[in-house]
């Protein structure tokens, strides 16, 4: 490790600190029933509000300390990171290719671009809620709508950065060269265009990742998303909060565990980045 | 062969001006006015005029990266001036273009097999695993390593990634090959090597090339005729020693006096020109070239001069000789 700072190669050791976070998490998400010390529901009610073992008044046994009904908080962050993590990409994904496509297209056509970027304009200027809340009202509740609102309605800041890019790109040399050539449009826009403005893409996804898994927490409060039976760090957040002056425990350590994911998603996405960069070689 | 390789008729390239919330059309910029001109197969024929002339947009009117407001574009006996889609691909492989800046004109992503290897498969006229046993003798030819095909353009220098654009544009045999200021953004040194290349290439693959370009000594050294264009109009048209030596044109004239000559003693005479080029917005009426011409007549200013024949194969546009 020495040597390693001795480099200078810092980069490097972020870059492996970020894979080996994620990837615990991913372990932890699915072999979570195995290693939880309680079933994440199980309240005992005589230890309410407990803090963690290492703080006077803990209760042994309960390593994170317990909320505000006696539930495990450890049981309850391990069994949250199903939730949020799977939400969260995929959430991100979704709205990354909608958005993609939708940003090329109308970057490079201008009759698409005339139509999709009043949707767009019309979309920023709706409420977020409230446009979940009428997709929920359509499709019902659960997990799999709750992605699938998230993920239409992430589209937007894809697809204009994207369309930006694709406007400054298409008038480059290098495009015009693909098009004597012979090229299709599709084969340009995807193959010449799209890894030319990857950059931004990823830049932005990893950003959307965290704002994923606290936009999950605010429609699961409103009783929209994930049920409140099952835990999610997010709605660990928005119950803590309430406590936040006499139990910090409850909403700290969900948020320390969706800052780590988001630290790590960030710092994999610059590293993504630059491997796509053939210059960084 | 005389036959005719590519036609130019009558083209004219306007962008609009819009203006106001209703983005109405104010104006136009007139960045080709009327150019006719013609190229035999085999020949190298140069377009030289200052910068806005309207020579970049010309070539990329020819080469169909830009639609024409008017006027025709035959390619082969082919009207091209409004294929679309299918069609015009198919056509595409045979003019191809070769670029100003070699740093913009090479996708970064691509690697130098990627990029030369792209015009085979998407023509269909060959499988990827053949395309690449293309590669290996195009760069070759045009001075590069065979090794080189793994290696992404920023690897290269500026005259190397100008021949990776030459192996590219070479790759689909075309009969003409457009090179829109190929050479300018490169070292003298570099210039001559890239000029000779082309030359060599010239007559390897039978090609003919439209060479674009301010710089007048290069265009003197690797044409057969020479057109000189200014505001948008092709003022002087011939064979190149002809024009170099005994040009017609007030603005030709002017344009070769103010060439800086290599040898030192020999005094010429500079025609030095009044005012600035008009803009392509607001032309003049009558000759373009009225506002600043030395031997400016009444008729001028009225009625714009048409190309005509002076001597064979020789058209000038100007008053004096009409």
């Amino acid at each position: 490790m020495i040597s390693i700072l001795r480099k200078g190669n810092i980069g490097n050791l972020f870059n492996w600190f970020s894979i080996i976070i994620l990837v615990l998490f991913a372990i932890i998400a699915i072999i979570a029933p195995f290693i939880s010390p309680y079933d994440p529901n199980a309240q005992e009610l005589t230890a309410r509000l407990k803090p963690p073992a290492w703080i006077d008044g803990s209760v042994s046994g309960y390593l994170l300390g317990t909320d505000n009904l006696g539930r495990d908080l450890l049981s309850r962050i391990l069994y949250g990171s199903r939730i949020s993590i799977l939400i969260g990409v995929l959430a991100v994904i979704i709205s990354g290719v909608i958005g993609a496509v939708i940003g090329l297209l109308s970057g490079y056509y201008r009759t698409v671009d005339a139509i999709m970027m009043r949707i767009a304009d019309i979309q920023l200027a709706f409420p977020t809620i409230l446009l979940a809340l009428a997709i929920v009202a359509v499709l019902g509740g659960g997990m799999m709508n709750l992605i699938i609102v998230l993920g239409i309605t992430g589209w937007v800041q894809y697809a204009r950065v994207i369309r930006s890019e694709v406007l400054s790109m298409k008038s480059s040399d290098f495009v015009v060269a693909a098009r004597t050539i012979g090229v299709s449009d599709g084969r340009l826009l995807f193959r010449h265009i799209l890894p030319n403005i990857l950059a931004p893409i990823i830049t932005i996804a990893t950003f959307q990742v965290a704002s994923t898994i606290i936009a999950e927490s605010s429609l699961s409060f409103l009783g929209l998303g994930v049920p409140i039976n099952i835990p999610s760090w997010g709605n660990m957040l928005s119950q803590g909060q309430l406590y936040i002056g006499s139990a910090w425990w409850i909403s700290l350590f969900p948020g320390i565990a969706i800052m780590l994911v988001v630290l790590a998603i960030n710092i994999l996405g610059d590293w993504i980045r630059d491997l796509f960069d053939p210059k960084s070689k | 062969m005389s036959v005719n390789l590519l036609e130019v008729q009558n083209v004219k390239k306007y962008f609009p001006i819009t203006a106001g919330l209703m983005l109405k059309t104010v104006g136009n910029v007139k960045a080709v006015d009327e150019v006719t001109l013609t190229l035999k197969e085999g020949e190298t024929l140069g377009i030289v005029g200052e910068s806005g002339c309207g020579k970049s947009t010309l070539g990329r009117m020819i080469m169909r990266v830009l639609d024409t407001t008017e006027g025709k574009i035959i390619f082969n006996g082919q009207d091209i001036t409004n294929l679309e889609g299918k069609k015009l691909r198919r056509i595409r492989s045979q003019f191809q273009m070769i670029f100003q800046d070699p740093y913009s004109s090479l996708n970064p992503k691509m690697s130098v097999e990627q990029i030369i290897t792209e015009p085979f498969y998407v023509n269909g006229i060959a499988s990827l695993k053949e395309a690449k046993k293309k590669v290996g003798p195009l760069l070759t030819r045009v001075g590069l390593k065979e090794s080189d095909r793994t290696r992404f353009p920023h690897e290269f220098s500026g005259g190397q990634r100008q021949r990776i654009g030459i192996a590219r544009a070479l790759a689909l045999n075309p009969k003409l090959i457009v090179a829109d200021e190929a050479v300018s953004a490169l070292d003298v040194s570099v210039q001559s090597q890239i000029l000779n290349l082309m030359m060599e290439l010239k007559e390897e693959f039978d090609l003919s090339y439209i060479f674009i370009s301010h710089n007048l000594a290069v265009v003197k050294h690797i044409s057969d005729r020479v057109g000189v264009m200014y505001l948008g109009n092709l003022v002087e048209i011939g064979d190149k020693d002809e024009l170099y030596q005994n040009p017609f044109h007030p603005y030709t004239k002017a344009l070769l006096s103010s060439a800086p000559e290599p040898k030192r003693n020999v005094k010429k005479e500079k025609i030095i020109l009044q005012g600035e080029v008009p803009s392509p917005a607001n032309p003049p009426t009558g000759c373009p070239f009225h506002t600043r011409c030395p031997k400016v007549m009444d008729v001028c200013k009225e009625i714009r001069p048409v190309l005509k024949e002076v001597n064979p194969h020789y058209s000038v546009a100007c008053h004096l000789y009409q």
